[in-house]
């Protein structure tokens, strides 16, 4: 029985790894939401929990219409972008100058909102997406991979690249790159704060929305709680892959959803959020940068 | 062990701070006796804050030693120096932003270990501690500013408030850093009435200072640093003609 | 009263507890976004105490209140190198690691909950609710909050002052995690049954609303605070689908207009030490 159930539970490992990279597409794309605003602006934005809540139903409404993926991806993220840029008029810019918890409650007093909005237009039970779009599915041998799997880490993919493009190519790209790395200096140089602020916060906004369009289409089903329960999970991406690396949640991102997967298959459910946390916690408190950050540092994001 | 009473209240041997590659601090000694009022002078960025950072506690020394009353204080942490009787006041004044003139005043006491009275309020449990609020605030004459909240009031008044702040710890050792920046004449003679009134009363002062006359006319030893280092030191009529000293600041005019 | 608005009432303080709790760690200058964990901690042990050993309610609360408290104290320790928004980053953690660790718990429900607790009557939890916030009023009034109010406003100059920063931001922790204890034994004896689901983020939250709406400078507004989550939807019933975004709102404004919120020290400042005049 050992050789065949070791090569069994081989096959099962590799199923789950790739189901933990699907997760953790969407882990990567909602950490690179959070580190956006948190790397230049220093404020933890804990609406981006229920933006990705938000362009989940979204992407639902769209897609239960029997409209095209595409446009629910799109819709979705347009949707929270819109949001996004509200929270950063009221949430963050009338409060830039406080100490940062500040915007942050703010922040809050935002997802409360959005939970709410969500209950009372799709109401509190998980609606399902049509079962059709899961029915193909593809097999290397005994690992398969749905087609909406590898959309899922296909678009991040893209939306990655075209974040990376974004930052590194273009000219407001540079500014947010010179704000991140030290804000007095960019503001002396003349960048202009209120714009730039105001296109991290959509930058942010809309990748938060396709993460939460994406997540639908990998767990099959939405409900108004994935905000708490897999969005601020991605608080712990953030940290394991250093705030002030965003490219860390590349890694991290993955990393942390094949954690997760691993240890719902071996330990149980209840252990997998005792996990992921715990792991956010000790690397607060061992090596704050992070996996991928250089030396310790408080401010400033290495975009 | 304590020396005789007759041994200077503070040492600094030989004290180094390096922050990285930068020396802020080199090899700087100076003593300071009972009773006396000592200045230390010195061009920007001469390594003065410094100096008190390191005194206080908020910098480990790199090299050298500090000795306060005969015990050597360098790897004690600020709060235990505080306790043993160093208080001071900043360059940039640094108030308690929520709090009034007064609960600074309470705030500051020196340490009790009578745990009662720290917990009750401090009406009922610490009726010393409200008298000794009160002769502060009367020898500061800041009586009528006692409910206020202390960043909302004038510049000068805030700078009374932090000096009352620190005393009323009934330290053995003031440092006051820069305590008449900003300050037009008639102010600075009162700051100067002020301190000497206290070195009557027991009080021994370590200042930094860039008013020159201020200095002249009140320190009874000077220090002079430039770069980390101290470059001359004696009583003002001395030191106000070493050339070394008049180079340092010739050359921070450039 | 009926039974309605007698359950509200207890509802009240068992949430005036837990915004006190929020309060306590708050005054030291540190946000926490995990009460809800030392709330559960407090459940769970006191409900363990009376239903398991047979203890009487009394002693299971103090005994759970010591339990949180040296969980907060030992939570103190490395909260100490975190500054504002990463200490209420690995707050958030420490709470959700709580819940899922009694979620784990079989021997106490697991995620089937526990039940098995006698019932308290509203009057039994505001006798502690009610005690525990004249305490916290009287220790406001104390050198002992002055110094928590120093280490909040600025903790280097603190130090320089002779305060150990150290002392009073980890007894705060366990102070504020004792505290939420207690709140959590009386919920779980006044609902008597409990689960994991209780103790989540959004308790946490309603923690941090209460004060920052009722007050975040006196612990009186802890009590508005409360009141006021409590009360509110109740009198604008219409609003009732939305309570929780008006909460939102009230969030958002108060952030706003009047960042201490309803109540502050300032208006209390002379009572406070008026009693000095002797």
């Amino acid at each position: 029985m050992s050789i065949v159930g070791g090569y069994a539970g081989c096959f099962v490992l590799l199923q789950q790894l790739v189901n933990g990279v699907t997760l953790g597409s969407v882990y990567t794309l909602i950490a690179l939401s959070f580190s956006l605003v948190m790397g230049i602006l220093g404020v933890l934005n804990l609406a981006i929990a229920e933006l990705f809540m938000f362009g989940a139903y979204l992407g639902f409404s769209v897609i239960a219409r029997g409209l095209p993926l595409p446009l629910a991806i799109v819709t979705g993220m347009a949707g929270t972008t819109i949001i996004a840029m509200v929270i950063e008029k009221i949430a963050y810019e009338p409060l830039r100058d406080m100490p940062v918890i500040a915007p942050m409650l703010s922040t809050l007093g935002f997802s409360i909102i959005l939970q709410n909005l969500a209950t009372n237009i799709w109401g509190s039970d998980p609606l399902q997406l049509p079962p059709e779009l899961f029915d193909t599915r593809f097999s290397m041998g005994t690992i398969s991979i749905g087609a909406m799997q590898l959309v899922v880490i296909g678009v991040t993919i893209v939306l990655v690249a075209l974040l990376a493009f974004i930052v590194q190519r273009t000219a407001i790209g540079r500014a947010l790159r010179a704000v991140a790395e030290n804000r007095e200096v960019a503001r002396l140089l003349g960048v202009r704060a209120g714009r730039l602020t105001l296109v991290a916060f959509a930058l942010s906004g809309a990748l938060a929305g396709a993460a939460g369009v994406l997540i639908g289409l990998h767990y099959a089903t939405v409900t108004p709680y994935i905000g708490v329960e897999t969005g601020l999970k991605a608080i712990a991406v953030m940290v394991v892959g250093g705030t002030t690396r965003i490219w860390g949640a590349l890694l991290a991102g993955p990393l942390i959803g094949i954690l997760e997967v691993l240890t719902v298959v071996y330990g149980g459910a209840p252990v997998r959020d005792f996990t992921v946390y715990g792991i956010m916690i000790l690397i607060l408190l061992l090596r704050p940068q992070g996996i991928l950050g250089g030396a310790s540092t408080e401010q400033g994001l290495r975009v | 062990m304590k020396g005789p009473s007759a041994s200077p209240l503070l040492r600094l041997i030989n004290v180094s701070k390096h922050f990285g590659g930068i020396k802020a601090l080199d090899g700087v000694s100076c003593t300071v006796e009972r009773g006396q009022i000592v200045g230390i002078i010195g061009p920007n960025g001469a390594g003065k804050t410094t100096l008190f950072n390191v005194i206080t506690g908020a910098y480990r020394a790199s090299g050298g030693d500090v000795v306060f009353e005969g015990e050597s204080i360098v790897r004690l942490p600020p709060h235990k120096i505080a306790r043993l009787g160093i208080a001071r006041t900043f360059q940039n004044i640094r108030l308690f932003a929520g709090m009034s003139v007064w609960e600074h005043l309470l705030v500051a006491q020196p340490h009790t270990e009578v745990a009662l009275r720290r917990l009750l309020p401090v009406g009922w449990a610490d009726p010393a501690a409200c008298r000794r609020a009160d002769e502060v605030l009367a020898l500061l004459g800041l009586e009528d500013v006692r409910w206020r909240i202390a960043r909302t009031l004038p510049y000068g008044t805030q700078r009374k408030v932090e000096m009352a702040r620190a005393l009323t710890a009934n330290p053995k050792l003031l440092l006051l850093d820069e305590p008449v920046a900003g300050m037009n004449t008639d102010e600075a003679a009162d700051v100067r009435a002020l301190l000497l009134r206290l070195r009557e009363n027991g009080l021994t002062i370590l200042l930094i200072e860039h008013d020159m006359t201020f200095v002249m006319n009140l320190c009874d030893y000077l220090y002079v640093l430039d770069f980390g280092e101290a470059i001359a030191d004696g009583p003002p009529a001395v030191v106000r003609h070493m050339p070394r000293v008049l180079d340092a600041y010739l050359g921070e005019e450039d | 009263m009926s039974t309605y608005y007698a359950a509200l009432f207890a509802d009240v303080g068992i949430l005036l507890l837990g915004a006190i709790s929020v309060y306590i760690i708050l005054a030291t200058g540190q946000l926490s976004l995990g009460n809800a964990g030392f709330m559960a901690i407090g459940a769970y042990v006191a409900s363990y105490l009376t239903v398991k050993i047979g203890l009487p309610l009394m002693v299971a609360l103090l005994l759970a209140a010591v339990v949180a408290g040296a969980v907060g104290v030992v939570i103190g320790f490395p909260a100490l190198r975190l500054k504002g928004i990463y200490l209420a980053m690995a707050t958030l953690g420490f709470g959700e690691m709580v819940r899922s660790f009694f979620l784990n718990l079989e021997s106490m429900g697991g995620a089937g909950g526990f039940h098995g607790m006698a019932h308290v009557s509203p009057v039994y939890v505001w006798g502690w609710a009610g005690s525990i916030l004249l305490l916290v009023t009287l220790l406001e009034r104390s050198r002992v909050w002055l110094e928590m109010c120093a280490v909040h406003d600025d903790e280097t100059v603190a130090g320089f002052i002779g305060l150990n920063t150290t002392v009073i931001k980890v007894s705060a922790f366990g102070f504020g995690a004792a505290v939420a204890a207690i709140a959590g034994g009386l919920f779980a004896h006044h609902h008597i049954y409990i689960e994991p689901g209780n103790f989540g983020f959004e308790r946490s939250i309603d923690f941090v609303l209460a004060v920052i709406l009722g007050g975040s400078t006196v612990a009186i507004g802890a009590l508005v605070g409360a009141a006021l989550l409590v009360f509110l939807p109740e009198t604008l019933r219409f609003f009732a689908d939305w309570r929780l975004a008006a909460f939102g709102v009230l969030l958002v404004l108060v952030l706003l207009v009047r960042r201490q919120g309803l109540l502050d020290r300032a208006m209390f400042m002379r009572s406070i030490f008026k009693a000095r005049r002797a």
